[in-house]
């Protein structure tokens, strides 16, 4: 029972969880169940003291795909009451980060024993704290406006290549020596622009 | 939360609770047991258990100084047992046991610290026992005397009066007050729906209620103290339409006026669920808390935009420019704090989405909703606001059909896009009480104004309503209803109507599913009907086919069809250069049963006792076409039928997670059709219809992956043409709506793609399905309590529009493939003219460099 997380619960829910678990392994007549107990821990939302982060206000925890469902305490903890035997599953719903489901063994054997894997990744859990897998952002960050990004878009390159063709060809032929380029020019008509015929073998001559 | 106890009492407490102030304890009752418990952290206090049936507790005056609880139960037929208990630790100060010379009624009984109502075994006659004196004393008085017309039984209304209570006969309600113990007087006799509110504590220890009648006149709201009419302090007449109904329950609080008498505020809940605060005649606001409630929904086109004048349009074109002027302040940074607050109000205002007529992408529709009071809303897509509202059951609710239950709404008549002075309109379809035999109604409502056109209450039952994919010349869809007695009706009985229908009479196929049998049957029509020859518009069953499920191994647990309104483009895929086809077939039939021991929720089976069959069923031959067992896996399955293929989700007990499963089917028998050779000397079979008779021979490709949430709900997006590729809409357990990629439930992904498929977008094979935050439709809201999806097509073929219905409602438009096809919303209409004014600058400027070119050129 102590591998339930509830070490650091402070006395008075020490003694509310004694009553409830006296109950729990000593089943009523007409309800045959265990509890399971456990926490959710979010780093960074750092639990402290009374009054519950904003996100984990709404959280909820859902047994068996929601046979039951329950509420985190402001501590963080949460319990299911008249569990039978068996292989359960809790997943938990906190807006902003994903959880695994956990799947959990109550063993009757053992008076309720609780044992806790995650099922995502196969982790085996020591005692059920519940810690999310990864925040999840629900938007896309929009890109800002940029010069930069626009120039490098493909249409930005493009443009820039034209921009280039269109100032810089004129200044490379003007910067030609008119000598050699009256020799191209004429190397040029000299060539002829070379017709199929020409290419054709036979007609070479 | 705070605290949580769970009370070790295995009955269930009742709702009533009592809150002892000063020492912080709430006492719950549960069947035999009291419990106290702290309401500072949770803690129980004391518990206590008497061996009584039908347990009352009553505390005492909050004024007094002891605090003392009052339990009081039958020990036997005729005796009665009150216990004084300390409020503080549940000792027992006094008991009290007497016994009476008749026998008790033990249902029910009402605590006045030590004067106790009870009625006697024949219910007609009020017991009060007195425990005043050393002996108890019984003082007894007939209904008839207070009520001259009583008869039957009498029963009380469970209240927290103090001396008073409420006695619910079968004719009328009576307040009755009880006098120094002894005598009781009818103080105000009540018609049916009337109510009376809880007594409040004011702070001079007078107690105050309200008493609500509907009248003629209004709705008459008295509020009174001490319990006597002659102390009427407040008597207030509001007036509503029809469309709330009557006042079902009120709660009062009272507040200090200016001249410090008392004033009382009420709280109404109506017919329809709503909320109304009502406040010195006048109501405060109100709520539709009826829309928490729906059950069944459709989308409504909104009427074509007529004739739009000049000046409109030149207004318009102004606001238009000084918008986009303000936009572009905005994107150029240069926008003043105001200039901010303006282009944020002229966004959320974006007067385009909530205009009252259709627009060019379809985006702008009605959403007519149906909700369990009886009230038809229709909500406009753009900001959610009610258009118009209609109850229904105040419409029908006579004394021949008392308590009408509402299922669905179809679409009735949508007319021809030409005929632009007809508004569509929608069936309502409802049936006189709870029990499937009950007689049905029919009520017809303009889509537009919420005027109800026409209504029948029709002699035979409803048990399952067929929209028909014809329309008669009116437009009117044909619906073919089927009674319990498996008869079946046309509606609208209309000659033009039965010509069309006599036509298709022998194409007419459905289904039914006797799932606690485990039968299903598929059926068609009959010319004459057996019970009622002469009507015309009456036609009898017959069942084609039967498939049992062995009950000992196999029960149905989920069934579902494709949507009839479903458009698919393309019948044929290439894949490695090869066309399949697809089996696209409105009778297939999906049905998965589970082994009964799996039928139960997870954790109530072991994997190797469960197991899961689906079926793939044509619905016209009864024939199987495929079947698949999961072994080791169970329950709850959720699926869905589109085009092609299904989907759907269960749970993996094996690996303990939940898995999705896809089955693609394709057409094997027009796999000749592909040889050139064969269509060139026509010896395809393109041309042969298509028939359900026939059975052609599918392939189904099948693959599952893991899933990580629970879901609550299934639905697939539609578009106008089906062209855009296909997102699954997943309603999870924490209430977000999940839009998935079909192309992730592909049964032809492999480990490793080859180049060909890779260049087709298959995506690599993995053993789950990834959960991409950004593709959540809700993104960070809830829809709390989700417990439907509905998507239906914008004309805009990129686009999906999404409702989803729970306690709250969601809708969104969502592009599955993105907005190939449009502009986006946020497209920078700014940039656009920047660079069309720097392009047309560019050229100004290079043609003035050229024209100096060739100036100096010509002087050299």
């Amino acid at each position: 029972m102590r591998s339930n997380g509830m070490v650091n619960l402070d006395r008075t829910w020490y003694l509310l969880v004694l009553v409830l678990f006296s109950y729990a392994s000593t089943p009523a007549k007409g309800s045959d169940g265990y509890a399971i107990a456990g926490r959710v821990k979010i780093d960074g939302l750092g639990i402290k003291g009374f009054g519950l982060p904003g996100k984990l206000a709404n959280a909820k925890i859902f047994l068996n795909g929601g046979q039951s469902v329950t509420f985190l305490r402001p501590d963080g903890y949460f319990s299911f009451h008249n569990v039978s035997a068996g292989t359960h599953l809790i997943e938990v719903s906190v807006l902003g980060f994903l959880f695994s489901p956990v799947r959990v063994d109550v063993s009757a054997r053992y008076h309720g024993k609780v044992q806790a894997a995650l099922t995502e990744n196969r982790r085996i859990l020591t005692e059920l704290v519940l810690e999310p897998l990864r925040e999840e952002q629900y938007y896309e960050v929009r890109e800002a406006f940029s010069i930069w990004s626009l120039l490098k878009s493909p249409m930005g390159l493009m443009v820039g290549f034209m921009v280039i063709v269109v100032f810089l060809m004129p200044k490379l032929m003007e910067s030609m020596d008119p000598e050699e380029m009256r020799q191209a020019q004429e190397q040029m008509r000299g060539q002829g622009i070379p017709s199929i015929s020409s290419l054709l073998p036979g007609n070479s001559r | 939360m705070v605290w949580e106890t769970i009370l070790p009492s295995p009955s269930p407490s009742k709702s009533l609770l009592y809150v002892m102030a000063k020492e912080n304890l709430i006492f719950v009752s549960g069947k035999e047991w009291l419990h106290a418990i702290s309401s500072l952290d949770g803690m129980i206090a004391w518990s206590k258990y008497f061996h009584l049936e039908s347990l009352q507790i009553q505390q005492n005056d909050q004024h007094s100084e002891r605090n003392i609880i009052y339990a009081a139960g039958f020990s036997g037929l005729s005796e009665v047992e009150l216990y004084e208990l300390s409020g503080k630790t549940g000792e027992v100060l006094k008991k009290r046991i007497t016994s009476y010379s008749g026998i008790f009624f033990q249902g029910t009984l009402l605590v006045h610290n030590d004067v106790l109502v009870t009625l006697d075994s024949t219910r007609s006659k009020i017991v009060l026992v007195n425990f005043q004196g050393e002996v108890a004393s019984f003082h007894q008085t007939y209904v008839s005397d207070l009520v001259h017309d009583f008869s039957g039984e009498a029963s009380f209304l469970s209240s927290k009066f103090a001396d008073m209570f409420v006695l619910k006969l079968d004719s009328c309600k009576a307040l009755v007050k009880v006098k120094s113990g002894r005598t009781v007087s009818l103080i105000e006799r009540m018609e049916h729906p009337d109510s009376v509110s809880d007594a409040i504590l004011l702070p001079e220890g007078k107690k105050a209620f309200a008493i609500v009648q509907n009248k003629e006149t209004g709705i008459h709201i008295t509020v009174t103290m001490d319990g006597e009419l002659i102390n009427e302090v407040l008597r207030e007449r509001i007036e509503l339409d029809d469309n709330r109904g009557r006042v079902q329950k009120v709660f009062i609080n009272s507040y200090i006026r200016t001249d410090r008498s008392y004033g009382f505020r009420s709280l109404l809940v109506m017919e329809d669920h709503s909320l109304l605060l009502v406040q010195q005649g006048e109501i405060v606001w109100n709520r539709e808390d009826g829309l928490a409630s729906i059950i069944d929904s459709l989308a409504s086109e909104l009427p074509v935009e007529k004739g739009a004048t000049v000046a409109k349009v030149e207004h318009n074109l102004f606001e238009w420019l000084q918008g986009h002027l303000l936009k572009l302040k905005g994107t150029l940074m240069i926008a003043s704090p105001d200039d901010i607050a303006a282009i944020q109000v002229m966004r959320l205002k974006n007067s385009e989405k909530n205009k009252m007529t259709r627009d060019h992408n379809g985006f702008r529709k009605l959403l007519i909703v149906l909700t369990k009071a009886g009230k038809v809303l229709a909500l406009h897509t753009g900001d959610g606001r009610v258009v118009w509202s209609v109850l229904v059951s105040s419409l029908h609710g006579t004394k021949t059909c008392q308590n009408p239950t509402w299922l669905n709404i179809y679409q009735w008549q949508v007319p021809h896009h030409h005929a632009l002075d007809e508004n569509p309109s929608v069936l309502v379809v409802g049936r006189c009480g709870q029990s499937l035999d009950s007689p049905g109604i029919l009520s017809i409502f303009d889509s537009y104004t919420g005027k109800e056109l026409s209504s029948s209450h029709v002699s035979h039952s409803i048990a399952q309503v067929m929209p028909l994919p014809l329309t008669d010349s009116k437009e009117q869809h044909l619906h073919v209803i089927l009674d319990s007695n498996n008869n079946a009706y046309l509606y609208p009985r209309t000659r033009d109507a039965l010509k069309l229908f006599h036509h298709e009479l022998s194409n007419v196929f459905w289904y039914s599913i006797d799932s606690t049998e485990g039968i299903i049957r598929g059926h068609s029509l009959n010319h004459n009907c057996i019970h009622n020859e002469a009507d015309e518009y009456c036609f009898g069953t017959r069942t084609l086919w039967s498939i049992v499920f062995p009950s000992d191994s196999e029960k149905i647990i989920a069934t579902t069809t494709r949507k009839l309104n479903e458009v698919v483009h393309t019948q044929a895929k290439v894949v490695d250069q090869d066309v399949i086809y697809k089996y696209i077939s409105n009778n297939a039939l999906f049905i998965a049963t589970a082994s009964p021991e799996a039928v139960g929720e997870i954790g109530t089976a072991i994997p190797e006792e469960a197991r899961l069959v689906v079926y793939l069923i044509d619905a016209v031959t009864g024939r199987v076409m495929h079947r698949l067992i999961h072994h080791g896996s169970q329950g709850p399955i959720h699926a869905i039928f589109s085009e092609n293929w299904v989907v759907y989700h269960y749970f993996n007990l094996r690996a303990h997670r939940y898995e999705m499963s896809v089955m693609e089917i394709y057409d094997q028998s027009r796999v000749d059709n592909k040889d050139v050779l064969k269509l060139v000397l026509g010896k395809h079979n393109l041309t042969s219809p298509i028939s359900a008779y026939s059975s052609p021979e599918v392939l189904v490709k099948s693959q599952s992956y893991f899933f990580t949430h629970s879901v609550k709900v299934m639905a697939v997006t539609s578009t106008a043409k089906g062209i855009t590729s296909k997102h699954l809409l997943i309603g999870t357990i924490g209430d977000q709506m999940l839009a998935l990629d079909k192309r992730f439930l592909d049964p032809r992904r492999t480990p490793t793609p080859s180049p060909a498929e890779k260049e087709e977008g298959m995506i690599p094979l993995t053993d789950s399905l990834p959960i991409i935050p950004q593709s959540y439709a809700t993104h960070s809201l809830q829809v709390e309590g989700l417990r439907n999806i509905i998507t239906v097509p914008a004309k805009l073929e990129s686009t999906t529009l999404v409702f989803g219905y729970g306690i709250d409602l969601f809708f969104t438009r969502i592009a599955p493939s993105r907005t190939y096809d449009s502009l986006t919303e946020d497209f920078n209409y700014a940039l656009l003219l920047i660079t069309i004014v720097a392009l047309i600058a560019a050229i100004i400027v290079t043609w003035v460099l050229t024209e100096q070119k060739d100036l100096r050129d010509k002087w050299r």
